[in-house]
């Protein structure tokens, strides 16, 4: 892959992610192989809103390169607080550094940012819109696992404001997977995302109840209902109970069954679940790092520059 | 009676822009599309369900003193791609526009996800990829059905 900015993983090919991938797990086979490859590069870190995986092991990916980080700090401590622009803000920045990670609560602002600097730009999650880079960590840990093809997978939540479903999603239709979306039906895939589900022809279907599908799937992907999403209480509090697992609910599905979470977890995955087989999402957490490795070292390498 | 007779029913312009062939229906999506409502003072003649042979029924906008700019007709293509548009000179046409349906329509419409980029006090216009049946926002994603179109204009 030779991309200048990595904004969705809608604009991402099955060649281009399996690049990511392959390198990543050759990072991971030997952790010091790209050792001061980036020396003197620096990682603009430019989160306005929160964050403590994806801001952290961007830090350690670039650290390990060899590389440095810059950071923003809080947008409370920041210019923005001043009144200026996302768009002036990344102006400037584009300046100090060499390659930028955005995260921002609008949907849009990483394409918006693009068209205001030239260093590679890379969306780290935009609103409720899109988050690439959690979608090729999850990727890796789902190879890892059970594989990319010929597997079937249920992603199970908040679909409507989830990003990390919404990057997930697009990024599954490059294989050959059959996808089970399990959630509320307030909180379902909004039509942006079902647009592009159906134009890619990819084998979908949707659930209000996890035990209607639970026994096929290889991977049970689990977001965070969001309370604060919805407008009645009462409404939140009618579905909540129906979106948590726990150890003994996985005794219906497959022992293979690999459950994955962005993280954080609130209460839809129990403690106990941790002890079983099926619990990957530390493991997951925990490939963000030779991912970003990864996908950093081909942002940051000139074309042709294969090493 | 000749289409002309027809027309006539709609007086005459002598300066401006004529929008003919609109679907019956689609001539107040049209006023809202050129931000007209009348507090502008622009002089605005409407035909509704004018007969038409070619479309049975027709609506008309004549605008006074008004020639479209590109962005409004490219607007004008999605909402009414069988719209004919003739800028009047002198009581005379001195240009016959025939519209055709744009691969994006830009700044004209507003976003309806309110928590896209675009609606927030950033130095970027509006950019909407046309697709089959509905445009789509090239900044977040949103899509907006072709029916949903004139609720979104954004012009002045």
């Amino acid at each position: 892959m030779r991309q200048d900015h990595l904004i969705s993983a809608t604009q991402l090919s099955r060649a281009d992610i399996e690049a990511v991938l392959d390198r990543a797990a050759e990072i991971d086979a030997d952790p010091s192989a790209l050792n001061g490859r980036h020396e003197g590069a620096i990682l603009g870190l430019c989160f306005f809103e929160p964050s403590t995986r994806t801001r952290m092991s961007f830090d350690t990916a670039m650290k390990r390169l060899g590389g440095r980080t810059i950071d923003m700090g809080s947008v409370e401590s920041s210019s923005v607080k001043k009144g200026e622009t996302l768009a002036d803000t990344m102006r400037v920045l584009e300046g100090y550094a060499d390659a930028l990670v955005l995260r921002h609560p609008s949907e849009g602002s990483a394409k918006m940012a693009t068209e205001f600097v030239d260093v590679p730009l890379v969306n780290a999650g935009d609103g409720a819109g899109q988050h690439p880079t959690q979608t090729l960590l999850d990727l890796y840990t789902m190879r890892q696992n059970v594989g990319l093809d010929d597997v079937t997978v249920g992603i199970m939540g908040d679909l409507k404001y989830g990003r990390t479903v919404h990057s997930l999603a697009a990024a599954l239709t490059n294989f050959d997977t059959r996808q089970h979306f399990i959630s509320p039906e307030s909180l379902r895939l909004p039509r942006s995302v079902r647009y592009d589900l159906h134009e890619s022809g990819a084998q979908v279907r949707e659930h209000t109840a996890l035990e209607e599908v639970l026994s096929e799937l290889d991977i049970l992907y689990v977001t965070r209902i969001q309370r604060e999403r919805f407008p009645d209480e009462n409404e939140y509090l009618k579905v909540a109970g129906e979106y948590q697992i726990d150890a003994e609910d996985l005794e219906a599905a497959k022992d293979s069954l690999t459950v994955m979470h962005p993280l954080p977890r609130v209460d839809e995955i129990a403690p106990d679940v941790d002890q079983t087989e099926h619990a990957t999402y530390f493991e997951q957490a925990h490939n963000g790092v030779p991912v970003r490795m990864a996908l950093l070292d081909m942002l940051l390498s000139e074309e042709g520059d294969d090493r | 009676m000749s289409d002309t007779d027809r027309e006539l029913r709609v007086s005459k312009i002598r300066n401006g822009t004529v929008i003919d062939h609109l679907a019956a229906g689609q001539a107040l999506n049209v006023l809202a599309l050129l931000g007209i409502d009348g507090s502008g003072g622009e002089s605005v003649s409407i035909g509704m369900n004018v007969p038409s042979d070619k479309l049975a029924k027709k609506d008309i906008v004549k605008v006074e003193d008004r020639e479209l700019s590109q962005s409004e007709v490219d607007v004008l293509a999605v909402i009414a791609p069988e719209a004919t548009i003739n800028i009047v000179r002198e009581y005379e046409v001195v240009e016959k526009k025939r519209i055709d349906r744009p691969e994006s329509v830009d700044g004209v419409l507003s976003c309806p996800n309110r928590n896209c980029i675009t609606n927030a006090d950033e130095p970027i216009h509006t950019r909407f990829s046309v697709l089959e049946d509905a445009l789509r926002c090239d900044y977040c994603g949103e899509i907006v059905r072709e029916e949903e179109v004139p609720t979104r204009l954004d012009v002045a």
